[in-house]
């Protein structure tokens, strides 16, 4: 492995000096802050810049000194020291002139600060909760709700396949938002603490559980945007990202409208009766989407951290316990309580799928209505 | 062979530190396997606990032999009062973060749970108001179930006269031992280490009826049972060490180990009681009280 | 026990063999102890970030699985911080102090043992959870419930360790203070001192007053755990974010516990070779203190993005900004200390002077992180991870490599290897900024901290730092290789050792003798 590694370094290193020489000849290769699409990101932007130079100017003035003492004040130069060793004027100086420079800084900044936290007269709300791993998004006043996963195939991550361009920065269900109105987000998290993030939105918020965060954001140009959980949620932090399709308004109206009209749809699934063969595809996709990043695809889990459901006695035992576990969850531990996330047909379908893949084959078979019925 | 550099004493090699670092690492692997259900974990914790008393008993006995011995200046003697003075100032520090969290939790987390952040209150918890809110509370889930909390000026009140007199008696048993006065020195002692128990006794019993019927208030009721127990559970086992050292200094005195003048041992657990003392005041105001 | 029982408390002086190391209640053996130990922790530490290194060589998973990562980065800092730099520091104190202060030792021997005895004990039980059901634990080093919660059996073991660290650091802390306080020789008042010995007062006095919080903090996390507490459960009342405050109250101090002492031992080094007095002796106390006293009201610029109300975050902000003063007043009394000297750049000069500059830089981006509007962006990104290495790893690590070729000739009686001395300054340098200059990129184009894999747009810089981070891994045993070279033997040191040095521990011999200063020196 290191070896292969070591040998990869090496072509990495021309590659590497290649494109440094070559920068700016691929667009999506930043070296800085995003100047990003909404108001407050642009702030954050000119603030950023504004600091750094202050920053560089001080360390040129600092290092300068230094390296001219360095260069002129050496003793292979026969310099011969000079023993003063304490001026109090100096000592203010350098006090107040720093203190100065903060001041000018604190202004736009605290400026700044009190525009971001703003968030009121919104145009929309939406609710955005956060899971081991993946985001809920709850459109309040328009009663649309969905949720948003990694849609980047395994294959593209354990190298089997060709990286594609957005690679880790996809989802199955994209956040929408209409163009020019100010959206409120209200983050909340339902396990673990998880952070809100698109570096082109320019803010960043944390979701808590128990708490409600809020945070706005103003999209000036139509476009994708894209952000990732920022942190440190557990296994597949990596792997939770954050997708904005920014609409006009238009489009976003028309948006709205097809969401609708979906989740109608899928609201009539609860009250039909489903054969095992529909109840295992289904159970397969949602099983894949939901429950595959802790117990593996192939149901071994990860022994120590999760548990494998092959033969588990729990799932080969009474209907009613695996029914349990999965709308409950288990406190204390990663496995969260899946009844508020999953319509009763899912639930059916994928404790179904639990109950019969693998090698299980208890041969049970769940309808939506006893997961109605057990709630 | 004692050896002392310019008087001031410094011990050759010790094998008491080494001990006692084997004896902590037992107790705590032990601690941490029972937490975890392993087997055998209570009889690991037992043997920690064995060593680290083996360990305290002959470290504090080597160093009340070179005591006694006259092995120690003055200089060593300041730096056992300098020791001991930042050791409870840690100690105050470590109960600084259990009020922070009382204070935390009864200043910000929950007001904003019941209502001061309006959109965390409404979507989340709707049903918790400022009146269910009002301290005490179990929070908005009502964890632990309905609970009721303990009169302060019954067993309270009791205890905090019962600590502020063994406050008093430690220091007429100072002025006794200052006098050279060795009846007065030990009687005031007992009365002190008395007085100590008898608050255990009651925290005790304050405890049962805690967890009892009635008041219902335990461990799992919410943050107010969290910052209670953990509160005056510290502060309990403070004044369980205070109480066995009292003790030991008890038959110090009664042994003569002490001279008007030469006495660290018997002011650096008297120091501490007063620290104890002292965090039960705090306990007894921000706690009980208010 | 019984052959320990027949040694007793006062055996032979030079009691040879292993159990000298672990019955010694000597500073010098002890801090001899300390810095091996610190040496070691810091491979340990290292090799964790070289599984980090090389996970993150380019997008995809290749080396390990994404849990394994987690616990590689929360291992990594804990041992870097409580394992490597912290030990570290005791250790110099140790073998420094008395020696500088014109003391026999360390004021409470016994109990100094102890402290340091503590440590391989507290560091075998958290290496252990590496090996236990659900691995070791892999929350962060900030520990944040809920998910520390999760923690599988590793749990207590860790939170049982940090209580092992916390006591041995506050028993050392305990020493240093009253060593300071009581133990100087006649004439040396506090104003005479040395600064690395005024820094290490600072230190030691921070220490004390926020180890036993962070002990505090994480026992309320083994109570939610076990015990049904709900401190950090908004169900119960609680609040997740309390535990923020609460660890933060510790660990921003803490950072500075990690850079006091090192600003020490530069003021040290910088006069020694530039044959010129430290510049603006008592501003740098001062500055020192300001910094110590200020340190704790900046903790919650850790948490700008957790939803505090306006006014906190103005105030935090504020706060933070401020620490610039003070420590600017160092930077420059640094530099005017370097004017119109005579400047020899021998390897701990080298080191020195490497310190004051790249530690000025990891300054600068703190103080960008410090702008709570553009931490929002900063924060939780690379650079903060390219942030806190400059402080920590060109901050205190350089200081500490500085330190330990400064001061190395006096311990040991032989002079290192000037030639490959220069050679690890010099490839150290460059490499570890290959390795973490290029994560002020990535964090600033938008990849987050703590994750096994990344999108494509981020592959050039991390390979970049992978390399460098290998190299400068590399480059370590160098100095390890030095350093057992000086102890085996080389050219005889002086006394003095430096030209430039001054100081009550270069009137010693080298090596000092067992007992630094038999009878306490007059000091005019
Ligand atoms: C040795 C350790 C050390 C030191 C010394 C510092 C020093 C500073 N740090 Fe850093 N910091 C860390 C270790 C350290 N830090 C660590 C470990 C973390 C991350 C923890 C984690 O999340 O895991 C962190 C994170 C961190 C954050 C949180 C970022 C985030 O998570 O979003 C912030 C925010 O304010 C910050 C700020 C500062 C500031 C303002 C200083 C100041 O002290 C710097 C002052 C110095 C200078 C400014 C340069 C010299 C001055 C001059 C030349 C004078 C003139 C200058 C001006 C007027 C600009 N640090
Ligand atoms: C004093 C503290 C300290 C020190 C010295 C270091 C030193 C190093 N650190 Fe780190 N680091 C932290 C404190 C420190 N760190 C902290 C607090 C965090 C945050 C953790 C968190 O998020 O919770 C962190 C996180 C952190 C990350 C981010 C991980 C993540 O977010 O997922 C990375 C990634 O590059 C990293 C890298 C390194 C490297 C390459 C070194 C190098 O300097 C190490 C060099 C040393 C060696 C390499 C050892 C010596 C050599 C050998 C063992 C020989 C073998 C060598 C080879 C095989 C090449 N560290
Ligand atoms: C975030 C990680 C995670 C996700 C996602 C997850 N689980 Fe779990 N699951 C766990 C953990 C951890 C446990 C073990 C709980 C315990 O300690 O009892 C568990 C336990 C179970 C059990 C009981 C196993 C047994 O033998 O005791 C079942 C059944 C189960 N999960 C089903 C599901 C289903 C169905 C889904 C998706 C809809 C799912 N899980 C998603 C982490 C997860
Ligand atoms: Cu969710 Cu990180
Ligand atoms: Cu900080």
């Amino acid at each position: 492995m290191l070896l292969r590694n070591m040998k990869r370094s090496l072509s990495g290193v021309a590659a590497a000096s290649l494109l440094l020489g070559a920068s700016g000849a691929r667009a999506d290769w930043g070296l800085n802050l995003p100047v990003g699409v909404t108001p407050i990101s642009q702030t954050a932007y000119s603030l950023h810049m504004l600091i750094l130079w202050i920053c560089v100017a001080i360390g040129v003035v600092v290092f300068g000194a230094m390296f001219i003492s360095i260069l002129r004040h050496r003793k292979s130069r026969g310099a011969v020291p000079a023993q003063f060793h304490e001026s109090t004027t100096v000592e203010i100086l350098w006090t107040i002139i720093p203190f100065l420079i903060l001041v000018s800084m604190a202004v736009p900044a605290t400026k700044a600060l009190i525009a971001m936290e703003d968030t009121s007269d919104s145009d929309v709300s939406i609710k955005v909760t956060a899971y081991q791993w993946k985001w809920q998004y709850e459109y309040l006043d328009e009663g649309i709700g969905f949720f948003s996963n990694l849609s980047t195939p395994t294959d593209q991550i354990y190298g089997s396949e060709e990286k594609g361009p957005h690679y880790l920065l996809e989802v199955d269900n994209k956040m929408v938002v209409p163009v020019g109105k100010k959206v409120r987000l209200l983050l909340t998290a339902s396990d673990v603490i998880h952070a809100w993030w698109v570096p082109e939105l320019g803010m960043k918020k944390d979701a808590i559980p128990g708490f409600i965060n809020e945070m706005w954001i103003q999209v000036k140009e139509p476009g994708v945007y894209r952000g990732q959980c920022a942190e440190l949620c557990g296994r597949d932090h990596g792997f939770m990202p954050i997708v904005v399709e920014a609409l006009s308004e238009a489009d976003y109206s028309q948006w709205v409208a097809d969401q609708q009209a979906a989740s109608a749809a899928a609201a009539a699934d609860d009250d039909r009766e489903m054969d095992m063969g529909e109840l295992m595809t289904r159970g397969e996709k949602v099983y894949g989407t939901h429950c595959a990043a802790c117990h593996q695809a192939n149901g071994a889990g990860l022994p120590g951290a999760f548990p494998g459901l092959v033969g588990s006695p729990l799932i080969k035992g009474p209907v009613a316990g695996h029914v349990d576990i999965v709308m409950n969850g288990k406190s204390g531990t990663a496995m969260a309580a899946f009844g508020g996330q999953l319509s009763d047909a899912d639930l059916a379908a994928v404790i179904t799928y639990e109950r019969n893949a693998w090698g299980n084959d208890t041969g049970d078979l769940l309808q939506p209505s006893d997961i109605k019925a057990a709630r | 062979m004692s050896a002392t550099h310019g008087g001031y004493y410094v011990p050759h090699g010790s094998h008491w530190p080494i001990l006692g670092s084997i004896g902590l690492t037992t107790l705590l692997v032990g601690f941490a396997s029972l937490l975890n259900g392993a087997s055998g974990a209570t009889m690991l914790m037992g043997i920690g606990v064995l060593i680290t008393l083996v360990m305290l008993f002959g470290w504090f006995g080597t160093v009340i032999n070179e005591s006694l011995k006259g092995m120690y200046n003055d200089q060593v003697d300041r730096s056992f009062r300098w020791g001991m003075s930042w050791f409870i100032f840690s100690e105050v520090m470590f109960f600084a973060a259990f009020f922070g969290a009382l204070f935390y939790a009864r200043i910000y987390s929950v007001p904003w749970l019941a209502g001061e952040d309006v959109s965390t209150n409404q979507h989340l918890w709707p049903n918790f108001d400022a009146d269910s809110a009002a301290w005490p509370t179990n929070g908005p889930a009502a964890l632990g179930g309905e609970f009721s909390v303990l009169d302060p000026w019954k067993i309270p009140a009791l205890n905090t006269l019962l600590l502020l007199s063994s406050g008093v008696t430690i220091t007429l048993a100072h002025w006794a031992l200052k006098k050279g006065n060795r009846g007065a020195l030990v009687g005031w002692m007992v009365a002190t280490v008395a007085l100590g128990l008898t608050f255990l006794g009651f925290q005790v019993y304050e405890y049962i009826e805690a967890y009892g019927e009635h008041h219902n208030l335990t461990l799992g009721s919410g943050i107010y049972g969290s910052t209670f127990f953990m509160l005056t559970g510290f502060h309990g086992f403070h004044v369980t060490l205070g109480a066995i050292m009292l003790a030991v200094i008890t038959i110090r005195c009664a042994k003569g180990h002490f001279s008007h003048d030469n006495h660290f041992a018997f002011e650096a657990v008297a120091w501490y009681w007063h620290f104890v003392d002292v965090v039960w005041l705090g306990l007894f105001i921000f706690v009980y009280l208010v | 026990m019984s052959t320990a029982t027949t040694h007793d408390t006062h055996h032979a002086e030079h009691q040879s063999g292993l159990l000298r190391w672990v019955f010694t209640t000597n500073h010098k053996d002890i801090g001899t102890l300390y810095l091996l130990f610190s040496l070691l922790m810091f491979f340990v530490g290292g090799a964790m970030a070289m599984v980090i290194r090389a996970e993150l060589f380019q997008p995809g998973m290749q080396v390990v699985d994404p849990m394994f990562f987690n616990q590689m980065t929360t291992m990594h800092a804990l041992i870097m911080i409580f394992g490597a730099v912290m030990p570290a520091f005791v250790g110099l104190a140790n073998w420094l102090i008395p020696m500088m202060i014109g003391a026999p030792d360390m004021a409470l021997p016994r109990m100094n043992n102890w402290s340091f005895w503590i440590l391989p004990f507290a560091f075998a039980m958290l290496l252990s959870t590496l090996l236990m059901a659900g691995g070791a634990p892999a929350g962060g080093w900030t520990m944040y419930p809920p998910l520390v919660l999760q923690t599988g059996d590793a749990f207590p073991f860790l939170i049982f360790s940090v209580h092992l660290m916390g006591i041995s650091s506050i028993m050392g802390a305990i020493n240093v203070v009253v060593t300071i306080v009581n133990m100087r020789a006649p004439g040396m008042t506090l104003m005479k001192m040395p600064l690395f010995v005024w820094t290490w007062l600072i230190t030691a006095y921070l220490l004390i007053a926020v180890m036993p919080v962070l002990a505090g903090a994480v026992t309320m996390l083994l109570t939610d755990k076990f015990f049904d507490t709900s401190f950090f459960n908004a169900a119960g009342g609680g609040d997740p974010v309390m535990f923020q405050h609460i660890f933060w109250f510790f660990g921003h101090p803490e950072v500075y516990i990690l850079i006091l002492p090192a600003f020490g031992i530069v003021s040290q080094i910088i006069p020694t070779f530039a044959r010129k007095p430290l510049f603006g002796y008592s501003s740098m106390v001062y500055a020192t203190a300001s910094i110590a006293f200020l340190s704790f009201i900046v903790w919650a610029h850790h948490m700008f993005t957790v939803g505090m109300p306006l006014t906190g975050e103005l105030f935090f902000m504020y706060a933070t900004m401020l620490i610039a003063v003070p420590t600017g007043v160092k930077v420059f009394n640094w530099v005017s200390t370097m004017w119109r000297g005579s400047m020899t750049f021998e390897t701990p000069m080298l080191f020195a002077l490497g310190f004051v500059v790249m530690f000025t830089i990891g300054g600068f981006s703190g103080l960008m992180l410090a702008i709570a509007p553009v931490d929002f962006q900063y924060h939780d990104t690379y650079f903060v991870v390219a942030h806190f290495h400059y402080v920590l790893v060109t901050g205190a690590i350089f200081a500490i490599m500085a330190a330990a070729y400064y001061w190395l000739p006096k311990w040991t009686g032989h002079m290192y290897n000037e030639t490959l001395g220069k050679w690890h300054f010099w490839l150290s340098t460059l490499f570890v900024n290959v390795l973490f200059f290029p994560q002020h990129f990535l964090g600033l184009a938008g990849m987050p901290r703590r994750i096994p894999d990344y999108s494509v747009q981020f592959a050039e810089f991390n390979m970049i730092s992978s390399l460098g981070g290998f190299a400068y891994g590399l480059t370590q045993l160098l100095f390890v290789y030095i350093v057992f070279q000086t102890i085996r033997g080389g050219a005889k040191a002086t006394d003095q050792v430096w030209e430039g040095a001054k100081g009550l521990e270069w009137t010693l011999p080298s090596p000092p003798p067992y007992h630094s200063f038999e009878t306490a020196p007059q000091i005019k």
